[in-house]
């Protein structure tokens, strides 16, 4: 695939809504897999001893689920200020591997949606753009990730404000089978990659391998662990991917 | 001092993202960086699904995995993804019901 080229997949041009239409049909996954998660945030945070408006700004501000969940624990365990900020940091630095990742797809959008884009990734953000970096050549790509990205937020802040409000609203078995919805979305994008080349299969059963060593046997934080083996993982991509997988 | 740590953890949060924005713009693209930027999102996939997926229920890490390979197999078949959490939620939850 050509660096600069601007042509559709179907050699026709794509119009500013269309691109926002096919993104929001993107990111539809994101927004229901949150919904569930963020309203077990919102009740957790509650229950934390959070007002209502300040687990909802720490889902529009912050916008990353493990290290909010992570932050309503540590509030309930009476956490100072540093502690919760050096642990979110943790959490959340790998985020920065991603980004290098998804910038490298829209090398050619200007400086200010790069900036403005890359402030809306998330593991699952990340992941959907990603699969369809593609997206990035057509015109007005940029709607694309914009919209995929904006769904997502408008899911994690809807149900965070709603699970602080309703409180313990889902029975409990239903949240429970919920909590597996994110996993099966990444492996839903992960399956069909594989599959059409393999050498994409080797990279992740390899970061999976190295994540449960540094998880399971070398008790490392979970934060460090999943940089580490998505560092090593991909360094792997270096020797085995070949030129145009994207 | 929430709405403080609050803002913390949003700083801290959004530097890492939006950093390489900027510095992207001055690393010049080899094919080899090319080959590691674009595997990234797979192991980062790999690391993100495994272990993990085990504490869906923490004390019966089956049920995750089996979820997950409920997950594998409908996305075989290059369905929606949509299908595959749908088919995932309802495994989990016929397990834990």
């Amino acid at each position: 695939m050509g660096e600069t080229s601007m042509i559709t997949d179907e050699g026709v041009e794509q119009t500013k809504l269309l691109a926002i239409k096919r993104g929001a049909i993107a990111g539809f996954p994101i927004f229901l897999g949150y919904l569930p998660i963020a309203i077990a945030y919102g009740v957790l945070a509650q229950q934390s001893g959070l007002t209502t408006f300040e687990t909802t700004m720490m889902s529009a501000l912050v916008f990353a689920g493990a290290a909010q969940f992570m932050a309503a624990n540590m509030f309930a365990q009476g956490a100072v200020l540093i502690q919760i900020v050096v642990a979110t940091f943790v959490l959340n630095f790998r985020h920065f591997i991603m980004s290098m990742s998804f910038v490298n797809k829209i090398r050619e959008f200007p400086m200010r949606w790069k900036f403005g884009l890359t402030l809306g990734l998330t593991d699952e953000t990340f992941a959907v753009s990603s699969l369809n970096g593609h997206e990035a050549k057509k015109e007005h790509g940029a709607f694309y990730f914009l919209a995929l990205i904006l769904l997502a937020y408008i899911g994690w802040l809807f149900g965070s404000f709603l699970g602080a409000i309703l409180g313990d609203a889902l029975p409990a078995t239903l949240s429970d089978s919920m909590g597996i919805a994110l996993y099966a979305m990444f492996i839903g994008l992960l399956v069909p990659s594989i599959k059409k080349e393999w050498r994409i299969g080797v990279i992740a059963v390899v970061a999976m391998g190295v994540n449960f060593v540094l998880m399971n046997v070398l008790a490392v934080e979970v934060g460090w662990a999943i940089v580490i083996s998505t560092l090593l993982a991909s360094l792997l991509g270096i020797v085995v991917m070949k030129e145009d997988e994207a | 001092m929430i709405i403080a740590t609050i803002i913390g953890m949003a700083i801290v949060t959004m530097v890492p993202r939006f950093i390489p924005a900027f510095i992207m713009e001055k690393v010049q693209l080899r094919p080899w960086l090319n080959r590691w930027l674009n595997a990234i999102p797979f192991a980062a996939l790999g690391a993100l699904i495994f272990p993990s997926i085990l504490t869906v229920i923490p004390d019966q890490p089956w049920i995750g995995l089996a979820g997950g390979l409920i997950a594998v197999v409908i996305a075989l078949f290059n369905l929606n993804v949509i299908f595959a959490v749908l088919g995932a939620i309802a495994t989990v939850f016929l397990l834990t019901f």
